[in-house]
Formats: structure tokens, sequence, C-alpha cells
């Protein structure tokens, strides 16, 4: 990881600026930024261990530990909610045998809230790795079901 | 050869438009890819390049290509100008959106793209300062300050560097015209923050996108590549969000950027005197910059002609939930609630009746459909008890459990606060409790005809120590004395929090979380178990 942020650091400088972008680039290459990681990151831009584990814990999107293999990002916001996404929520940790918030005990699927992605008119929507689901029912529910086993 | 027109909007990848653009590419047709339209009851849409112009057809699936080509689907819409949906709008900040390659230079400039830009380059600083003043733009990220005097204390202040900022974090539920804009005509925001950057003098300029659009992001990144020539000396970048709703209030937007956790500045000083990197800086809303370039090229008169009392332009109003028509819908201020529920988003998509519908996204309060006369501009909503704020409405049927939603709201304000102040930090936490105790009470009062429901909340006080003197009573003050949960006192605890989290809370998350809960409880008390007692002494 050194080598990784030796080479992002040449390429983009070492001002502070550059900890979330830098962040993002770590997380994006490992899954998740590795506590062992911090002291690294906090050399290379010139900042205290503790602020930089201080953002880290800050933003939801950081993640600490290894992410499941899929990662379902299901969401809980209100105009989700008003096209019956409680229901879904419900059924979507029942199915996938985790609940929300948590990684399966065999590091097969993580089920994760988000707040709206801009899909409103469309809902209950997700985030299946990173593609986009629209008018979740108890079919497509179950389509993502298989989709994840695999 | 058909030339065929898909959109490549999330939206309508996310009801399957790469697998219908596939199937069109693979029976040989030319598949041009397109922003949305905005109408989402209609996509996957394919409009085909025909004699008459582009006909859409749509709902369609990949099955259907032989009989869109063809014209004998169903499915069958005519051009997209003579749908009603969007022959009543004013579209001009989103004139280009679902007709042009988000992309194509060509078809941007074709379109009337970076003619505001070449108008504000031909005049000073302050002469762009002055059109965007004419034109009454205010914030259209939702608090309504005038654009054109944010940009004037900036253009004024003395120093070497500045920046633009362009807010595009959109973290309110019910919203997407940011998203749409982005993904869809790009250069309209681009050209935007260029003449932002020429009007008060900035070298610089970011444009803050939250990690939830991926799609945003990489088509914003590859548009500030392809343009980077035009807006010269002007320089762009993308820096994207990590999750943090609280990081699209600007000066938590304004840390993040610097790398910092994202936790809201006191203020003053004003980001626009001391913002970016303590730089005067023009934070500005996707949606106030993408309608300078129409500002500048049409003309301050021609925007401020639409409007409303001191809301002039359009405004880009969302219709999402549980509605039929759900979509972007363009137009001036003044256009009623209900216009836009009823006649234009055609009630419910579950055919129910409405019951509620949230404007203005998570902090914005609950509407009856008994307010629906309300004409949509910024003073006619504060005056209400509520904000437009980004003009998303969400739609709400009668299977709505409004205590729900009120706990929701405190549960969201708890999640995402970026700690800062306590009654938004630990108030909101508290606030679910008392929802909580309030649903409980609710429960069992349609239950149980009770007795006034008393309970315990923790481990009871040991009634000897009481009389031990001041000094005990400090040190056991924590454990707690039987809390009246009767649906009264717990309403009472929960108006008294909402008024601490009001008056006590530094940005809007904690400032304006009681907006929903209190429109939730005043126009639906039912909900909240109140009406319960006056049923039961009518028996």
């Amino acid at each position: 990881m050194e080598e990784f942020i030796g080479a992002w650091t040449a390429r983009h400088g070492t001002t502070r600026d550059g900890l979330l972008p830098l962040l993002h680039a770590m997380q994006e290459e490992g899954g998740y930024i590795d506590d062992a990681w911090v002291p690294a990151i906090a050399k290379a831009l010139n900042l205290s261990r503790a602020d930089v584990h201080g953002v880290i814990t800050f933003y939801h999107d950081f993640r600490r530990t290894p992410p499941g293999r899929h990662v379902v990002k299901l969401c809980r916001a209100e105009s989700c909610q008003a096209r019956g996404g409680a229901a879904i929520e419900q059924a979507a940790a029942q199915r996938l045998g985790v609940a929300m918030g948590a990684v399966r005990a065999d590091g097969q699927v993580a089920l994760e809230p988000v707040y709206c992605l801009g899909l409103c008119a469309v809902g209950p929507n997700a985030l299946v790795d990173g593609r986009p689901v629209a008018r979740i029912d108890a079919a497509a529910l179950e389509r993502i079901a298989l989709e994840v086993a695999a | 050869m058909s030339r065929v027109f898909i959109s490549r909007d999330m939206a309508s990848v996310a009801l399957g438009a790469d697998e219908v653009a596939r199937a069109f590419a693979d029976a040989g047709c030319a598949v041009v890819r397109t922003g949305s339209r905005g109408l989402f009851s209609i996509e996957p849409l394919v409009e085909v390049e025909m004699d008459e112009g582009r006909i859409g057809f749509g709902p369609v699936g990949p099955d259907d290509v032989a009989a869109v080509l063809d014209g004998s689907h169903a499915a069958r819409l005519g051009k997209m100008e003579d749908l009603p949906f969007f022959a009543g709008q004013q579209r001009f900040t989103f004139a280009r959106c679902g007709v042009i390659d988000p992309l194509s230079l060509d078809d941007y400039a074709v379109l009337g793209g970076w003619v505001g830009l070449e108008v504000a380059r031909a005049q000073a600083p302050q002469k762009v300062v002055d059109a965007v003043k004419a034109s009454g733009l205010r914030g259209r990220g939702g608090a309504g300050f005038p654009t054109g005097i944010k940009w004037q204390t900036v253009l004024d202040a003395p120093a070497g560097d500045k920046y633009i900022v362009c807010n595009a974090d959109e973290g309110d539920s019910g919203t997407f015209a940011d998203r749409m804009l982005m993904e869809g005509d790009p250069y309209c925001l681009i050209e935007g923050m260029a003449i932002a950057a020429h009007a008060v003098g900035a070298g610089y300029g970011y444009i803050y996108i939250r990690s939830e659009y991926p799609y945003c992001i990489a088509t914003m990144r590859a548009a500030i590549e392809a343009s980077a020539h035009i807006v010269a000396p002007f320089v762009l970048e993308v820096r994207e969000g990590a999750g943090a709703y609280v990081c699209g209030e600007e000066t938590a937007l304004l840390d993040s950027i610097e790398g910092k956790r994202g936790q809201v500045r006191a203020k003053p000083p004003l980001p626009a005197l001391k913002g970016l990197f303590g730089q005067p800086t023009v934070i500005n809303n996707v949606l106030s910059l993408a309608a300078v370039p129409f500002i500048l090229a049409e003309g301050a008169e021609a925007y401020a002609a639409v409007g409303f009392g001191r809301s002039r332009g359009t405004m880009p109003v969302q219709l999402a939930g549980n509605v039929r028509h759900g979509g972007l819908y363009e137009i001036g201020f003044g256009i009623t609630l209900g216009e836009l529920v009823h006649d234009i988003g055609g009630g419910t998509a579950s055919g129910r009746p409405v019951r509620a519908v949230q404007v203005g996204g998570p902090l914005g309060a609950y509407f009856p459909p008994s307010m629906f006369h309300l004409p949509f501009d910024y003073e006619a909503f504060a005056q209400a008890g509520g904000l437009i704020g980004h003009a998303g409405i969400t739609v709400f049927d009668d299977s709505v459990d409004m205590a729900h939603m009120a706990r929701f709201a405190m549960e969201f304000c708890a999640a995402e606060s970026c700690g800062k102040c306590t009654p938004c930090r630990i108030g909101s936490t508290r606030g679910v409790e008392i929802m909580d105790r309030i649903i409980g009470a609710r429960e069992s009062a349609s239950s149980v005809r009770a007795e006034p429901v008393e309970a315990h909340a923790g481990p009871s006080t040991d009634s000897g120590r009481t009389g031990e003197g001041y000094l005990n009573r400090a040190l056991y003050s924590r454990a707690p004395d039987r809390i009246n949960v009767s649906i009264e006192a717990q309403t009472n605890l929960l108006r008294d929090l909402a008024d601490t989290m009001k008056y006590g809370s530094l940005c809007a998350l904690g400032g304006f979380t009681p907006y929903p809960v209190l429109s939730a409880l005043d126009y639906f008390p039912e909900d909240f178990g109140a009406d319960a007692p006056v049923k039961e002494a009518a028996e």
C-alpha cells in the first residue's frame, strides 16, 4: 500500500485536500481502508494519525473492514418509502440472510443503507454492485438474490 | 439505417435502457445515448428519427425492436414536445436535456451552447453580475438567497485567489434535477461556472458530487476534459463526496473539499468572503449555475418575465415518490401544489388517494391535500410553515403512517448529524425514542381501553435516596424518574425538543428537522394517537 500511496502522491501532490480523493482511490484499490494503513497516509500528507482516522470514521462511505463479495445498497429515504420501501427492506434482509448494515457471515453479500440515489420517481431502488435497479418488488428481489449468490 | 435516441440517464438505466439500447444496436440502428426527457413513466423511451421528426415510443423492452422500427408498437407516443407533460413546461434550464448527446460538443453548440459565455466574456465582470441580479435568480439549492448579490460580494472581495464551487451534493430524497442536468447536459453547468468565474475573477472551480451519483461523476469528468479548451484559463475539477448528507451544507462541503471531516463552520465569516482555503468563494447549487447561461444568452428580462412575486424565473420541479407521472417538470413559479400533484403528476401510482406530500426534501414539511392551493413560491411556502427547498415533491398515499415518517425524520437527523450541535447530535436520538413511545402508546390505546399508561424507562430510583440531600440528588439525577408515556405528555416533550433543535442548531439539518416532525403532528394528529381519547370519551 505504501507503494500505492507513493504513486498517488507523485501524481496528485501531498496537500491536505487530497485526503478524500486518496481514501477513495485506496478503497477502490483494496475494497476497504485498513487501520494499518493510516500511519502511511498520515505521513504522506503530513497529518496526524488521529486526524486521518477521524476523517475515515466520519464518512459513511469509507469501510474499515473488507466488504462482502457483493454489495447491495438499498435506499431507505422518503420517496422509496412512499413506494413500499420499508417492506422491501424487510424482505431483502430476510431473503439475503443479512441484517441491514451488515455483511453476511460467509462474506458473500453486504446489505447497506443508502439515503437516496436520485431515482425517486421509480423506487424502491438499489445499487447492486454499482448497477442501479428500480421498482424493486418481490420478483426483482429474487433476481438480485440469485445474482449475488454467484 | 435508423437513428434512434435512448436515454443513458441513471434512472433510465435502472429501468433497463442499456438492454434496450443494445437490442437496437444489434438490429443495426445508429443509437444515440441522450439524457432523459424527464418523464419516468415512459422510460425506457426510444425516439426514432422519422420523416415527421423524432417519434417516441415508451416504455419499450428489448423485445420490442421490430415493432418500434416499423411504427406498429402500441406504446407510440408521437413527438415528445406534443405530450401534455412536456407541452406545459417552460424549459429554460433543461432545454437540451434529453434531446442531445450529453458529451457531444457539436450538439451543445448547435442548440445555443456557449452563447452565454461569449456574451459574458465580451462584458466587464460588473455587467455580468448586474445581469444576474436583474434576472431575479435566487439560490435553487433551497435557501433562495439572491445569486447576484452573492456574486457581488465575491467580486468586491480583494484577493488573489477566488473559487467557484458547485454544490452537487443533492442529498435530499425526492430530488434528481441536479443529477439529470449533470448526466443530460453537463456543458450547461460548465458554462454557468465559467460565466461565474469571469464575473467574480476566479481561476479554479470545484464540482462536489455525492458518491451516490456515479453516473454524474463519470459524465462530468468526461465533459470537463472535452471542454477544457473552451473554458480556459478557467480550470475545473470534480470532487467525490463520501456519503455524508450534511456535506450539502455549504461550509461542511468546503471542509470536505479541504480534506477534513464535513463539519459545519460558524458563519460569519461568509464563504463569499472567507470560503475555500480561506479565499472568497462563490458556492451555488447546480440549478443556480445552470440557469446562468440562459440569463446571459437570452437576457435578464427574459428570465425575470416568468415567475410569481419575488420568485422569478423557472423552477425544475421534481415529482417523486408514489406518483403516477413522476419526473422533472420545469415551470415558472406560481403553479399550485395541487396542480403539480394531480394535473401533472396524475395522482398516486398506487391509485389510492393522496394523503400527504413532502416538499423540499427530508427537511421539508408534510402538507395535506387541504394545502394544495399553495402557489409554488419561496414566500408562500415559508409563510405556510414549510419550504420549497430544491423543489422535490414526494407524494404519499393514504397507507402512510405519519408517526412513522416523523420518527424517520429524527432517525435520519441522528444518522447524518455532523456532531457539532447537541440538539442535533443527541436530541435527534431522543426524538426517535419519544416517537417509539408515542407509537407504542398509540398501539396499546387502540387495543386496550387502558388507564393512562405509565412505565419505567430504566432501572427505578431507590426512593430512600431522595432524602439524602442535594449532592446525592445530583449524583443520581441521571436515574430516570417514572416517565409519563401518555401521548399528551410525549407530544409536549416532542414539541419542546423540536423547539430546542430549531433554535439551537447551527445549520438546517438540526434546525429544519422539526419541519417534517411538527407538520406531521399538526396536520395528521390521528396518526399520533391524539384523537383516540376523544373517540373513547364519545363511546
